[in-house]
């Protein structure tokens, strides 16, 4: 019925059309609920099952385990700190209320502006937002503000994507650019060192209390990888965000090579930083506090923004993982430095590729001048 | 030019007409637009970036360049003919530092709180990528007047943007303009805050990149051709 509803009013959006200035408005919503009917007729081309579409849905997919238990410990923060005891469905509802609000806003600014900018460029919507606007809320503290939210989303979208020529042409992980515009533009709300528990009521999270030194109040490493523990929607359970990276590994989707390399550099440098007697912290509680596993897992390995050679992704994910760790140890105003580590490193990432193919090019020439000389002598 | 002028000057055209022709009424406004100093040329960014928190410090700035590129110009070029070629860069230094010293001076004296606000900018008025370019490209191969207003259409051009950009900065980052409260206490009460990131540099470039983006949207000479 619905195929048939497409078919009859597809004649009006095409060339020609009396609503053809709609045209990837319709294209958007037609290739959302079905397969594109477009067919390449010429040329030779490498199949695969894997189009966007599909890449940004696994994406949203391994994302979920991470949004659901965000929301179940939103709720069980909240009435833990008031001293209540409510049942599992009680906090599932409380965190409904604050966290699909912030999903609704994101998907509505961005994808508004998506909209907007296809139709005035002539080109079609892509899926692009689908995976930012899922992880914009999933890296906000549970109270930030609606209204800041929305601006942070329009200033990623449009100043992070859509003036260097939209999904794929980014620089910098949109939904990051978002996280750090709410960072640097409104502190008071995102400093890091607080974090909404309840209603009017904020505490430090396990990074703030590492920073000041008070390693007592840090909670134990079992809860910190289960994540009952304040923080961010999507951060604070390691297990979910496991299950997450095992999705993406499975599927193929997340680069092994940038999550081992990001985890190495990680440890390398929690270790130096024990060793050098600036963190009191151990190696296991830095890398399961804050955000280090969740961007390690779904923002460092993003196909657009980190490096594309095999060499290139090891290189750029050892060097976030030690720039993530460094911040966080030795710059005292940043408590959490995974943000600030991935878009650092995304914008260096073209110039380790760069580097990386010149190098390879260099030992081929080489090894091609040995071969020529072989043949003359 | 010279010959035109002289041509003009026999035919006893009113001497105000001749300075106020169409043409040199170019070269004044020009740098409005089209060869915009900052947007087209992209010059003076730097202090561009770090005078522009606040709407006065940004306008006093605009009025202390446009004075400084003004009258170098004018000095410049009637000393054109005398400078050798080999040290015209030095000598052209001497005029700037000497005119910044100036404008220094006077700040300290007339508007102490701003100069404070603006520390080492206005020394560094000196180094301003606008002034050099300017003598080079127009003061050393032309005649006086038509120097002035070309030194006169520049730093009025650099002046606008800085004023564009310290006046969003300034409402969005502070809620004030020129030191007074626009944005109403009621907003704030209603939960709105003040945007931090305005307040820091980057905002200024990225403004400045927003502002570049609209000209060029709107006027595709500026486009470069696509080889």
């Amino acid at each position: 019925m619905l195929r048939n509803f497409l078919d009859k009013i597809k004649p009006s959006f095409e060339k020609g059309g009396k609503l053809h200035f709609l045209h990837s408005t319709f294209e958007a919503f037609e290739s959302f609920l079905y397969v594109p009917d477009k067919v390449t007729s010429s040329g030779c081309h490498v199949r695969d099952a894997l189009d966007m579409k599909r890449t940004m849905i696994t994406v949203v997919l391994a994302l979920v385990p991470c949004f659901l238990f965000g929301i179940y410990n939103v709720g069980y923060m909240h009435y833990s700190t008031l001293g209540q005891d409510m049942g599992f469905w009680s906090y599932f509802w409380f965190g409904c209320t604050k966290v699909l609000p912030m999903l609704i806003v994101t998907y509505v600014v961005g994808l508004g502006i998506e909209f907007i900018f296809a139709q005035v460029r002539g080109h079609e919507v892509n899926e692009g937002f689908l995976v930012s606007g899922f992880l914009i809320p999933l890296i906000c503290p549970p109270d930030v503000p609606l209204w800041m939210l929305a601006v942070a989303t329009a200033f990623a979208v449009i100043i992070g994507k859509e003036v260097f020529g939209g999904t794929g042409m980014n620089v910098w992980n949109p939904a990051l650019l978002a996280r750090a515009f709410l960072f640097f533009a409104y502190p008071s709300q995102m400093s890091g060192d607080n974090v909404w528990v309840a209603d009017a009521v904020s505490g430090p999270t396990s990074l703030s209390n590492i920073a000041a030194g008070q390693m007592d109040a840090v909670p134990q490493l079992s809860e910190l990888f289960w994540g009952l523990i304040p923080g961010s929607v999507g951060e604070t359970s390691k297990f979910c965000i496991l299950i997450g990276a095992v999705i993406l590994l499975w599927s193929g989707i997340g680069s092994f090579r940038i999550m081992f390399s990001t985890l190495v550099g990680g440890v390398l440098m929690a270790w130096i930083g024990g060793l050098a007697g600036s963190t009191d912290a151990s190696v296991l509680q830095h890398i399961l506090s804050g955000g280090f596993l969740f961007g390690l897992v779904f923002m460092a390995t993003d196909p657009v923004t980190s490096a594309q050679t095999q060499t290139g992704k090891l290189i750029f994910g050892f060097l976030l993982g030690m720039m993530a760790i460094l911040i966080r140890i030795y710059n005292p105003a940043y408590p959490e430095g995974m943000m600030l580590a991935i878009l650092l490193m995304n914008t260096f990432a073209p110039l380790i590729d760069y580097l990386v193919v010149g190098r390879n090019k260099a030992r081929r020439r080489k090894r091609l001048t040995l071969a020529m000389k072989k043949q003359n002598a | 030019m010279s010959q035109e002028n002289a041509k003009t000057a026999e035919t006893s055209v009113p001497f105000w007409k001749e300075m106020f022709s169409s043409k040199n009424m170019k070269l004044l406004t020009r740098p409005f637009g089209a060869d915009n100093p900052v947007t087209v040329q992209v010059l003076g960014i730097c202090s561009a970036l770090a005078v522009t928190a606040k709407l006065q410090p940004a306008l006093v700035m605009a009025i202390s360049v446009t004075v400084v590129t003004a009258f170098s110009n004018l000095i410049i070029s009637l000393l054109r003919n005398t400078i050798p070629p080999r040290i015209r860069i030095i000598v052209q230094l001497v005029v700037i530092a000497a005119l910044v010293i100036v404008v220094d001076q006077i700040l300290k004296a007339v508007a102490y709180e701003v100069s404070k606000q603006l520390s080492v900018f206005v020394g560094l008025i000196i180094t301003n990528c606008i002034l050099m370019g300017r003598l080079e490209a127009f003061a050393m191969a032309n005649k006086p007047w038509p120097s002035f207003l070309d030194g006169l259409g520049n730093g009025i051009g650099y002046g606008m943007i800085l004023v564009v950009l310290a006046f969003f900065r300034e409402i969005i980052g502070s809620g004030t303009l020129l030191g007074y409260r626009v944005i109403p206490q009621s907003f704030y009460e209603a939960g709105y805050s003040n945007n931090g990131l305005f307040i820091l540099p980057p905002m200024a470039l990225i403004l400045l990149g927003i502002i570049i983006w609209i000209q060029r949207s709107r006027n595709k000479d500026l486009i470069e051709k696509e080889k």
